[in-house]
């Protein structure tokens, strides 16, 4: 190392003397709304709580430094408080000035002081932000945490301690205190005393290494501690304990992916068929072929390699697309997990090829119901609606600050999500053609830049690679973290602007595994030399394992030529972001760690990367035997109008106007379809429409399909159906099918077992079939493996709730001209109906078989062929502006379709489906259909592949011309009465108002 | 002075509408720059070979401890001179949604008195962010950047965007004034008596300082720029240009 690339050592130092704390406490003026109370107040009523609970609320600053009691006048008055809404009092930590009550705070007496405070080291963003600007403004201070405080008025104890537990706090991220704060310093650390660990192996039993495996939290196998064992004795030498985390980091699930790109042996009716990598036999096998067959019109870039997929998208840019989960820290800590879920993916799409800028975001929730009772819930479960609040919270707030309109979403409900709710994060990046790859060189510096280093989120990596119990929020306290997003946009501001200045060779995030995976990776091919302790901490006493694993947000790492390093540092330290030389790529081949010259690691990235000892795993899958006609009562024209308020009612189905107008979707001022369309700015788009360049009008969709309960039948179907209606959502706006993109996310229970893991190779089988037949390419994909919650129910007895089988299936269409779009809302009365596509009886995992609580029936299934001639003619019709709407049909079918279209477009609808040809799949020729079970069918099947589209009188007869080989039925008018009608062989099926339309659909998630 | 007037963006840790909006005063004819808070506090000069400044939306410094407050409280001290005397040049200021907040929390946009400042944002009553699109009411009498403007139709997007004067008489003497620039309005839309997104006194989304030079308002104005743009434009058409542009385009005018 040279003395010019060294910087001053900025280490925290720890203090001995008592420090002096200063409070200073507030709370809203007369006449302003208690918001914190609110809030405690919400959860309380979800929880349950006595009636009668009441609340008050402040929260607080605590700042220690070298300040008087006229500076904190000073600060509260200038900084701290707002004096128009709110009142402020401040005095030394703990004074009696705090112990009385507010005005506001409730009457009843006996009522208790509650102080909330995060826990030492986790992020506290507010407290991070007061500290600089207090000492922008010339004071000397060495820390500032935040509090919030609540009078509570009293309860039976067992109450108190729910509320205290489930409401004011939340025991992974934070601490209670009651009645008065008493804290000796808030500023963290010890004195780290530097020895070197190794860890013997050898002649320990297989009991002893899996012992050591499971106390690290290694989460590695047996066979995978003889191969390190073995290893490490051909070396004559033990691993020291830093390589043995860098392997567990490098080997684990969440890193390797070791299950799916491993060796399968997979089993079903038609026999055994062995794969050597699943994923890439299937998937990327696909994706091959189209590139193959699109010759010189090959538009994929980078596919399955980088961060993120690429694609060309203009003349000048391609486009970036990545969709993550973050399932296990947001089941822990709901608002943590989905920050850090955002802000990881967004990073992933920023760590692509020399870097994306981030257009916007998707978001995909699972959750149990949130009207699940308490009963119900397993131990150590947090309640879905408190989940959900808090991933949406989670997901807005980080969204939102980064300024990346988040503009496309879904969230689906099943009981079985209770112990693993799953939050899917995607982002889209623009990047310019150059800027696609990266390759760091030989002599390159690494840099890291961004957030400091703590012991946040270690073993996040190996923990997401293991199943939850009820447990789990005790021993994996350290994987939970709370994301700084003004960090990132600051990290972000200047990583683009060093990648336009071409400071560095490659970049990649610092995610799972932390320093451990990103320079692992990026030095796969080179080799590298870390100094540890270089790396800037939050605070001191970090071991030199800790700096390497740690999972800490907010961090990039950067290989920076070193004649670039001085630009890149001036132009990070313009805009107030650290960057620091951590190490060098060395052209060794070897992955050497240092800390203070001391050698603690020198591996070979040879035995990291390729040294994973194979498994082959056996995959089983048997198609259940159902039943596959499903019986349907005759019913009157009341219920058939009830099923289909109902389904629109139905949560998966309602309105998400709670959780889209929470998100920026408008930001960066690209926004063409929005996610909420209509005459009143309500009804539920298909897909986003942005354009990423202010100045052009060529645009991106965005949009997803998901299908948990086909899986339950058929993963192979369910596959289909989600790739079938992540395209038709996209085309129905405007997307050319001939550019749309598409991502899977497999989230699956535990793979360990044949069955299991044989339902994910059925579906991934038919991800390359439908794929290879749309010409519709995968270009990234990710897994989540072993979402199962295993606890002891009241009888003593092991239970395991496993997740639906759950795919999701990202798109990204192109649109060349924007303002060719369609949206689904009905545009003009006097207009006519066209059902476009094949109706059949499948109502198996339907939403009508939902609300009826039916089984069995047949699933929904994909025709590859006809969808791609179905979705070409559907944008041929688009570009000739034959459609005034087009809305796609899915959950509740050609109904809740028709319904939808009206309440968005505030127009009635007169609609007989007499025409559309019903075809049986259930029935042979010479059976009988039953007038009921049709009249279910026509109307609430799922079948794929299918449009409702407006059409203007005048231009049926081109309509006509286009779908000539499709069918395409005349199936009613648009009227401007606000009725809504269905008849089916000339009666009345289906009678009721808009209003009621729009109540049943709107009112479940209306969340105030 | 040339007759393409020269914009100030400013930047800082957490703005994001940066780019949008030097976009919008283009369009509109101006040329626009982009300036980090670090260097405009560096070499404060530099703001005098503007024409006008502008404070784009985002969320300064995180927004933490309130909704623009740490850059504002660094405006007031660091730059408080500077940028008195490019008002008194005869120049323009527009603070738009985190730069009006930023505007009336440093006292730049109202000034403080005795008492202290005489307004504030704060949390929208839902006590949520909200992203939704809302009819507007200008009193132009006064407002340069709302000359000739009678109704706009925009979207806000925003967690303390309520307005809230001290007293009454601060709201009289502000709308007697002509200063409350912009207010929600149920509009030719179809209404559903929620015009106003935030619960701001006398429905105030946006304010104006006694010369009509300083303007800061929730709305957006740059991101209803493209007829494609507005929330309904596939069913009632595209128009020539979005409602916003009128903004960008009176401050431009200003000075030709």
């Amino acid at each position: 190392m040279t003395d010019t690339i060294s910087k001053t050592d900025d280490r925290p130092v720890t203090h001995s003397t008592t420090p002096v704390i200063w409070q200073i406490e507030i709370a809203p003026a007369g006449g302003q709304p208690d918001r914190l109370a609110l809030e405690v107040t919400d959860s309380a009523n979800d929880m349950q709580l006595d009636a009668k609970f009441r609340v008050a609320a402040a929260r607080g600053f605590l700042v220690q430094g070298d300040l008087t009691e006229s500076d904190i006048a000073e600060l509260a008055k200038n900084l701290l408080v707002e004096p128009v809404v709110e009142q402020c009092q401040f005095g030394r930590l703990g004074d009696a000035c705090f112990d009385s009550a507010p005005s506001h705070a409730p009457e009843s007496s006996g009522s208790q002081r509650v102080y909330v405070l995060p826990l030492p080291g986790v992020t506290d963003p507010q407290a991070e932000s007061a500290l600089n600007a207090i000492r922008q403004l010339g004071y000397n201070v060495d820390a500032v945490t935040t509090y919030k405080k609540f009078w509570t008025s009293s309860l039976p104890d067992h109450e108190t301690e729910r509320l205290h537990k489930k409401v004011l706090h939340n025991e992974s991220i934070e601490r209670i205190m009651l009645d008065r704060l008493i804290l000796e310093r808030l500023d963290l650390g010890n004195q780290y005393e530097f020895q070197k660990t190794d860890v013997a192996l050898e002649g320990l039993s297989d009991d002893q290494l899996m012992s050591i495996s499971k106390k690290w939290q290694l989460s590695l196998s047996l066979v995978e501690m003889h191969v390190i064992r073995d290893h490490y004795a051909a070396l004559g030498r033990a691993p020291t304990d830093v390589e043995l985390e860098t392997v567990a980091q490098t080997w684990s699930e969440h890193c390797s992916h070791k299950t799916l790109a491993g060796r399968i042996a997979y089993t079903d009716d038609s026999g055994t068929r062995h794969f050597e990598n699943m994923l890439k036999e299937t998937i990327f096998a696909a994706t091959t072929q189209i590139r193959e067959d699109l010759g010189s019109q090959d538009w994929c870039v980078s596919v399955f390699k980088d961060n993120a997929g690429i694609v060309r998208f203009d003349d000048l840019n391609n486009v970036a697309f990545k969709v993550e989960t973050h399932n296990r820290p947001s089941a822990l800590e709901p608002y943590g997990g989905a920050n850090t879920g955002i802000g990881g993916v967004i990073r992933d799409t920023l760590g692509t090829g020399l870097g994306a800028k981030p257009i916007c975001n998707t978001d995909v929730f699972c959750f149990a119901p949130p009207t699940t009772t308490y009963d119900e819930l397993p131990p150590g479960v947090m309640h879905p609606r408190q989940i959900m609040k808090g991933v949406v919270a989670g997901v807005r707030d980080y969204g939102n600050r980064m300024g990346i309109p988040t503009v496309n979403g879904a969230v689906y409900f099943d009981p079985r999500y209770v112990g693993n709710p799953l939050v899917f994060c995607g982002n889209v990046g623009l990047i310019p053609h150059e800027k696609s790859f990266k390759e760091p060189k030989p002599g390159d510096l690494i840099v890291s830049i961004g957030g400091k280093t703590g012991r946040d989120g270690i073993h996040g990596a190996t923990f997401s690679s293991a199943e939850l119990t009820e447990d789990s929020d005790i021993t994996s306290g350290g994987a939970v973290q709370i994301g700084d997003a003004v960090t990132e946009k600051m990290l972000m501001d200047v990583l683009l602007a060093a990648r336009d200045h071409g400071l560095y060779t490659a970049v990649t995030d610092c995610g799972a595994g932390g320093y451990s995976s990103a320079v692992g990776e990026m030095g796969e091919e080179i080799g590298a030399e870390v100094w540890l302790e270089k790396v800037p901490l939050k605070y001191a006493g970090l071991s030199y394992t800790e700096i390497w694993i740690s999972e800490a947000q907010e961090r990039m790492v950067f290989s920076v030529p070193e004649e670039n390093w001085e630009a890149f540092e001036q132009l990070c330290a313009a805009e107030s972001v650290v960057a620091t030389v951590i190490g060098r790529f060395e052209p060794t081949g070897r992955l050497v760690l240092k800390y203070d010259e001391t050698v603690v690691g020198d591996m070979s990235m040879k035995f990291l990367h390729d040294g994973r000892p194979p498994i082959i795993r056996e995959a089983v899958y048997q198609s259940p035997k159902l039943e596959t006609k499903v019986t349907v009562n005759d019913k009157s024209t009341d219920e058939w109008t009830g099923d289909l308020l109902n389904i629109l009612g139905s949560l998966n189905v309602a309105s998400k106007h709670w959780i889209i107008r929470q998100y920026d979707h408008e930001v960066q001022a690209g926004s063409v379809i929005k996610p909420l369309v209509g005459a009143n700015n309500d009804g539920p788009s298909d897909a986003a429409v942005v354009r990423p360049l202010l100045d052009s009008q060529r645009g991106l969709a965005i949009s997803c399909g998901m299908n948990p309960y086909f899986g339950d039948l058929d993963p192979y179907h369910m596959a289909t159906s989600s790739i079938d209606e992540a395209i038709r959502n996209c085309v129905a706006v405007g997307a050319d099918p001939a550019r749309i993109a598409i991502l899977d996310n497999f989230c699956w229970g535990h793979t360990d077992r044949p069955e299991t893991l044989g339902s994910l190779v059925r579906a991934a089988s038919a991800c390359h079939d439908l794929s290879v037949v749309l010409q519709t390419p995968f270009i990234s994909g990710k897994d989540s493996l072993h979402n199962e919650f295993s606890y002891t129910d009241d009888d003593g007895k092991r239970q395991t709730i496993s997740i639906p089988s759950t795919l999701l299936i990202s798109a990204m269409g192109q649109v060349p001209d924007v303002k060719n779009c369609v949206t689904m809302d009905l545009k003009r009365a006097g207009n006519l109906m066209f059902l476009i596509g094949e109706t059949f009886d499948q109502l198996g995992g339907s939403h009508w078989s939902l609300v009826n609580n039916q089984s069995g029936g047949l699933v929904p299934t994909v025709n590859p062929e006809l969808a791609r001639e179905t979705f070409s003619k559907v944008h041929q019709a688009i570009n000739a502006k034959l459609f005034r709407s087009c809305h796609d049909l899915s959950e509740g079918g050609i109904a809740a379709a028709a319904g939808e279209m009206a309440i968005a477009g505030g127009l009635g609808l007169k609609l007989s489906l007499s025409e559309i040809g019903l075809q049986s799949l259930a029935y042979s020729d010479d059976e009988e259909l039953p007038l009921s079970y049709v009249i279910a069918s026509i109307l609430f099947s799922e079948s794929n592949t299918r449009f409702l589209i407006e059409v203007e009188p005048e231009n049926v007869a081109e309509l006509k011309s286009i779908f000539d080989s499709i069918e395409c039925v005349q199936v009613g008018e648009v009227i401007a009465e606000p009725e809504f009608q269905i008849e089916l062989a000339h009666q009345p099926i289906i009678q009721t108002d808009l209003a009621s339309l729009k109540n049943a659909w709107q009112s479940p998630l209306d969340w105030s | 002075m040339t007759n393409q007037p020269k914009v100030l963006v400013l930047r800082a840790p957490g703005t994001n509408c940066d780019e949008e909006t030097a976009f919008a005063f283009e369009q509109a004819g101006a040329t626009a720059n982009f300036m980090h808070i670090n260097e405009l506090v560096s070499r404060p000069n530099t703001v005098n070979e503007y024409q006008m400044l502008c404070l784009p939306g985002g969320f300064s410094y995180g927004d933490d401890i309130a909704a623009g407050r740490i850059l504002a409280s660094q405006m007031e001290t660091a730059l408080a001179d500077t940028l008195n005397e490019f008002h008194a040049a005869g120049k323009l200021i527009l603070g738009i949604c985190n730069g009006f907040q930023i505007l009336i929390k440093s006292g730049f946009l109202l000034s403080a008195d005795d008492d202290g400042l005489p307004a504030t944002l704060t949390w929208n009553d839902s006590g949520r962010f909200i992203n939704c699109w809302v009819n507007l009411k200008a009193d132009a009498q006064q407002c340069v950047f709302l000359k000739d403007v009678d109704e706009l139709y925009l979207p806000i997007a925003h967690a303390e965007g309520k307005f809230v004067t001290r007293n009454d008489g601060i709201l009289n003497q502000l709308q007697s004034n002509h200063q409350l620039a912009l207010t929600y309005t149920e509009g030719g839309g179809a209404g559903n008596g929620h015009f106003n997104p935030n619960g701001s006194v006398a429905d105030v989304a946006g304010v104006c300082d006694p010369t009509g030079r300083i303007f800061g308002l929730m709305p957006h104005p740059e991101r209803h720029i493209d007829p494609t743009h507005h929330p309904r434009w596939t069913r009632e058409g595209l128009q020539a240009e979005g409602d916003g542009m009128v903004v960008f385009r009176n401050a431009v005018e200003y000075f030709s």
